[in-house]
């Protein structure tokens, strides 16, 4: 058998990644998830207009990002003193106290990896819809899927209302503009990850080798054809 | 019923991809997407039990050194994990009590536990329930981001109560312990592989 035709017909099958069996790929209806027949995970999906959907999200992502980190957090007032505390206020007073470590897991999970996630979904999204292909779409997709475990908004989101609960007690708190774009972007950037699916780009990324690996033989064989 | 690995096929872990293992050199990396290319996690219990043990030494300091102090009018006050979660419920909060508890001891306890019991049935060749195990291994790898809780909690208290003289909270190492806690179990449970479980199942059945 050629290798073309053999590499063909893996395309049709899917492995499970929690179990490894394999799977026909089978048509799906738009929105519907196939799942594996032995262990129930996630294997493949077909997804409702990916790309739009994905962009408006992280569109508004961007924006509440920015708000988020370049206005006042919140206020704590005690006897008669406020203090301003912003996004980065946490990780920079860590750093002062030495703590390093704490300092970088707290600034990379609520702040660079949240924005990694909204740089590399609109520049993958962005592009493809107006029809071209952004250099180094392997690396960025496959960089979103390593990156995405570290984004834990909804976690800070909960450890700001659980301070806010403790604080009070003490003292009054303030919610500043970024607590509230927080809370949104909180759920933008949610939407925006759960909507993308890199199997999409990938089916894509096919498609261009697939032309391309056409186009080629249809030279070679015009050129037979005319010599 | 036949597995990938059974067929001869490798699966990209990054993008799904199948290629043949006969097609391919003997380091092969994905045709599509370039990721190093394995039939299973390479030494995954290895480093999954070496990340584990790691873990459960730094939860010794992590429970025993202070994650916070509250200086309040000159007198601090150290908590650790454990009495911070106690004054809370002594003092009403018990909804952010009960989180607490849930977010910095159980799910901590839970992830080493859990991930302890499953690597112990793949050392001991055990078939109990391979669907349960694989649904317990998913919960372990999604529930472990919430144990940042605490971190996060300490971070946003450490930057708003700065009143010198007044009112100061500090971090301690426990917390730094603490951390460490949850990023090595974060890389424990993303060692291990699941297809372990059921390559067992598969040998038994050919
Ligand atoms: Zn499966
Ligand atoms: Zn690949």
């Amino acid at each position: 058998m050629e290798p073309a035709t053999s590499s063909h017909g893996l395309d049709e099958l899917v492995a499970c990644h929690d179990c490894d069996l394999l799977h026909r790929r089978e048509p799906l209806e738009r929105g519907e998830r196939a799942r594996c027949s032995r262990c129930n995970a996630f294997l493949y999906r077909r997804p409702k207009d990916m790309l739009h959907r994905t962009l408006a999200y992280t569109a508004a992502s961007l924006v509440l990002f920015l708000v988020a980190n370049a206005f006042p957090f919140m206020e704590f007032k005690i006897a008669g003193r406020t203090q301003v505390g912003h996004m980065i206020t946490g990780a920079a007073e860590l750093w002062g106290e030495g703590y390093a470590f704490l300092s970088f897991m707290v600034i990379f999970t609520s702040v660079i990896a949240p924005l990694f996630m909204i740089l590399c979904l609109g520049y993958l999204t962005a592009p493809l819809i107006m029809g071209w292909r952004p250099p180094g779409m392997i690396t960025v997709n496959r960089l979103i899927g390593h990156i995405q475990p570290w984004s834990m908004m909804e976690v800070y989101m909960l450890g700001v209302i659980v301070s806010v609960i403790k604080l009070g007690q003490m003292a009054d708190i303030v919610l500043g503009p970024a607590a509230w774009a927080f809370a949104g972007l909180m759920f933008t950037l949610t939407a925006a990850i759960a909507i993308y699916d890199s199997g999409v780009i990938w089916e894509r990324l096919d498609a261009d080798a697939g032309k391309h690996h056409a186009a080629k033989r249809d030279r070679r064989l015009t050129g037979e054809a005319t010599s | 019923m036949i597995t990938a690995a059974a067929a001869g096929l490798y699966v990209c872990h990054d993008c799904g991809k199948l290629s043949r293992v006969a097609d391919l050199p003997e380091h092969p990396d994905c045709p599509r997407c370039h990721a190093a290319l394995h039939l299973r996690k390479p030494n995954s219990t290895t480093r999954a039990w070496a990340l584990l043990l790691a873990a459960y030494v730094m939860y010794i300091p992590a429970n025993l050194l202070p994650v916070s102090t509250i200086v309040y009018l000159g007198h601090g006050e150290p908590d650790t994990i454990f009495s911070g979660v106690k004054v809370l419920f002594q003092t009403g909060d018990v909804p952010v009590a009960a989180l607490l508890f849930f977010a910095s001891i159980c799910v901590p306890m839970l992830k080493m536990v859990g991930l302890t019991w499953l690597l112990l049935t793949v050392r001991f060749r055990w078939m109990w329930r391979p669907k349960d195990r694989t649904v317990l291994y998913r919960l372990i790898e999604i529930v472990g981001r919430w144990s940042m809780l605490d971190i996060f909690v300490i971070s946003i208290l450490v930057a708003l109560v700065q009143l010198q003289a007044l009112a100061t909270i500090h971090a301690g190492a426990g917390a730094v312990a603490f951390c460490a806690v949850v990023v090595l179990t974060i890389f424990a449970a993303a060692s291990f592989d699941p297809r372990l479980m059921w390559d067992l199942l598969d040998e038994e059945r050919p």
